[in-house]
């Protein structure tokens, strides 16, 4: 009941941290969705840092270290340090700049003025819509699952179920319509400045409790009076399989270098960059984001491989998969919050998991808004048609409707937060070609853009069957050289697949005018 | 100085690929596998080249127009 008391108290704070915000607010469209271009560089950089670290980053890193082991702080958060860091700085400044110059406020809008084609609106929207929805999807479930674990045993006998792991926990589907709920309310009041707040406060607090959690797990299951002495006992006792990557496909852990891509397209992350108050105000992102994810994902992944060992007490049980026996991985983190640490100290952990999930979803949300209000209504209807009260409505009602259709689909039965994440961040990782080819290639041409664009959907699409939409987690495309089989991931074959649609395209078709590139490169 | 930071970029992707280290069991201070250790001086590698890039190879030109963007909106 305690860890209860202080999740509502965190969320009511962060409820005010919002409806503070909306006290800035200047009642126009373009301080709604971008907060008037004045966020500078630490602002920036927590709200950057703050949306692309997700569930997946807290729950998923420590749910899959805990089945794969150490690998997958290689697979994902190393060479996250390096990539995101260099689409901040090699996609992030330049959009910025020409989205200052020429008013963009959303993705679309730089691809339909860059390409001198309406059409491409009309195609990315779906695509765009389509790819962040399991990314929310990722967050709500995630928060169901973390809320029910946490609150395990409050009310037994308003809510039992057969684990002991989570008996008398809020269910998932009340959890996760809170979260959605108060995501909602400060996106709805805050706009773009209030999202930016509440990100950074949010980052702060699941920071410094990541680091706290990882400590009071450490002492508690160690057992001994001295921190490093427990450090070493954890790890002493994690099987030799989890502390290398002996089980990992080479080619399958190189090819993973291409998912960090993703960032390059997410189109939350464009609006988050077109807030910034001036190029500087990116330095502080690009240098410190590597080590801001070291900081959270450490931890993360030694818990993970920490919670494989006999160290962790045998009752109550790890919670398992409904209906199996199989041990939910995405319950791994926040069960060890709540059976190693004290009442209290669990409840601030938890708001600092939940922190991490709506520090993504409240980015998310308002980008669709965004994106629906200025590429598909704003647009056809005609902006000037449109008073900037009445855009802002149609966002906030089209946010509605998109947490309603997220929270609908989380109550369908549950896959695993890292699967789905992967599937997700391959279609963005895909269109990265696409991208870097309209800041930096002349050459490219609308064809060239809607030839990637479909190859990449129809490509992503046809693998996803293949791997049963999704169930076969371990799903790769296998390519056979001299007797040998590498094992590939997915995302490799779309983003090539893509790429080379879009050069062969571009090359057959008549270059775009010299007015257009003019504008974007200057003159000849 | 651009190419040198274009060289240290392509350097830590190849270093990222570490087969050297896939089956090494070690202990780094008795708590930290050496896979997962050496990952995280990668990460801090990836900082310090990212902090070079952004004292040496800022875009210039970009710099300039924003400077003028600024003063522009001054007046």
């Amino acid at each position: 009941m305690t860890q209860l008391v202080i999740i509502v108290a965190y969320l009511c704070l962060l409820l005010l941290l919002g409806l503070g915000a909306s006290l800035l607010f200047r009642g126009t469209s373009k301080d709604y969705l971008l907060a008037s271009h004045s966020i500078g560089p630490f602002l920036l950089l927590m709200s950057l840092f703050g949306t692309t670290m997700t569930a997946f980053a807290l729950v998923g890193s420590s749910g899959e270290a805990f089945k794969e082991g150490i690998g997958v702080y290689g697979m994902l958060a190393s060479s996250s340090g390096i990539i995101h860091s260099l689409c901040f700085f090699v996609l992030g400044i330049k959009l910025w700049s020409w989205g200052h110059r020429f008013g963009y406020t959303t993705q679309i809008q730089f691809f339909r003025d860059r390409l001198q084609n309406d059409g491409i609106g009309l195609l990315l929207f779906p695509i765009i819509v389509g790819l962040v929805i399991p990314y929310l999807l990722i967050g709500v479930i995630s928060s169901g699952v973390v809320i029910q674990s946490m609150t395990g045993g409050a009310f037994p006998e308003l809510f039992p179920t057969s684990n002991p792991g989570t008996h008398g926990g809020v269910p998932p589907w009340i959890g996760s319509l809170v979260i959605c709920c108060i995501v909602l309310t400060y996106v709805f009041f805050g706009g773009m400045r209030g999202t930016a707040w509440a990100n950074a406060f949010q980052t702060i607090v699941f920071m410094v409790l990541g680091i706290v959690a990882f400590y009071v797990i450490a002492m508690k299951l160690g057992g001994q009076p001295s921190f490093l002495e427990n450090l070493r006992l954890c790890s002493d006792a994690v099987s030799h399989e989890k502390i290398t990557r002996i089980d990992m496909s080479k080619t399958k852990f190189l090819t993973y270098l291409l998912i960090p891509l993703s960032v390059g397209m997410f189109p939350h992350l464009f609006q988050h960059w077109l807030t910034a108050k001036s190029a500087s105000s990116f330095k502080l992102p690009i240098v410190a984001h590597p080590v801001f994810i070291m900081i959270v994902w450490v931890p993360c992944v030694l818990i993970g491989i920490w919670a494989t060992t006999s160290l962790v007490p045998g009752k109550p049980p790890l919670p398992r998969i409904s209906g199996t026996d199989i041990v939910n991985a995405n319950a791994v983190l926040p069960f060890l919050v709540k059976t190693q640490t004290s009442a209290v100290l669990g409840g601030f952990l938890t708001a600092g998991i939940l922190a991490a999930i709506m520090s993504s979803l409240d980015s998310q949300f308002l980008c669709l808004g965004t994106i629906f209000t200025g590429d598909i209504v704003g647009h056809y209807v005609g902006n000037d048609r449109l008073t900037d009260r009445k855009k802002i409505w149609m966002a906030r009602g089209f946010i509605t409707a998109i947490v309603a259709v997220t929270y609908g689909l989380s109550l369908l039965p549950q896959r695993s937060v890292f699967g789905m994440g992967v599937w997700c961040f391959s279609g963005f990782a895909s269109l990265f070609p696409l991208v870097l080819a309209a800041v930096y290639w002349k050459r490219l041409t609308a064809a060239g853009a809607y030839a990637s664009i479909l190859t990449m959907i129809v490509t992503w699409l046809f693998l996803f069957r293949q791997s049963g939409f999704g169930q076969d987690r371990a799903f790769t495309v296998d390519i056979p050289v001299g007797g040998v089989t590498y094992e590939t991931m997915p995302v490799l074959t779309i983003f090539l697949a893509s790429a080379v649609a879009l050069v062969a395209v571009s090359l057959v078709t008549r270059p775009p005018n010299e007015q257009t590139l003019a504008r974007f490169f200057g003159a000849k | 100085m651009r190419y040198l930071i274009g060289i240290f970029l392509l350097l830590l992707l190849v270093l990222h690929q570490d087969n050297w280290f896939w089956e090494d069991d070690t202990l780094v201070f008795g708590f930290i596998p050496m896979g997962l250790f050496y990952h995280a001086c990668i990460s801090v590698a990836a900082s310090v080249t990212w902090f070079l890039a952004t004292k040496f190879a800022w875009p210039r030109a970009l710099s300039d127009g924003e400077e003028a963007s600024q003063q522009g909106a001054n007046i």
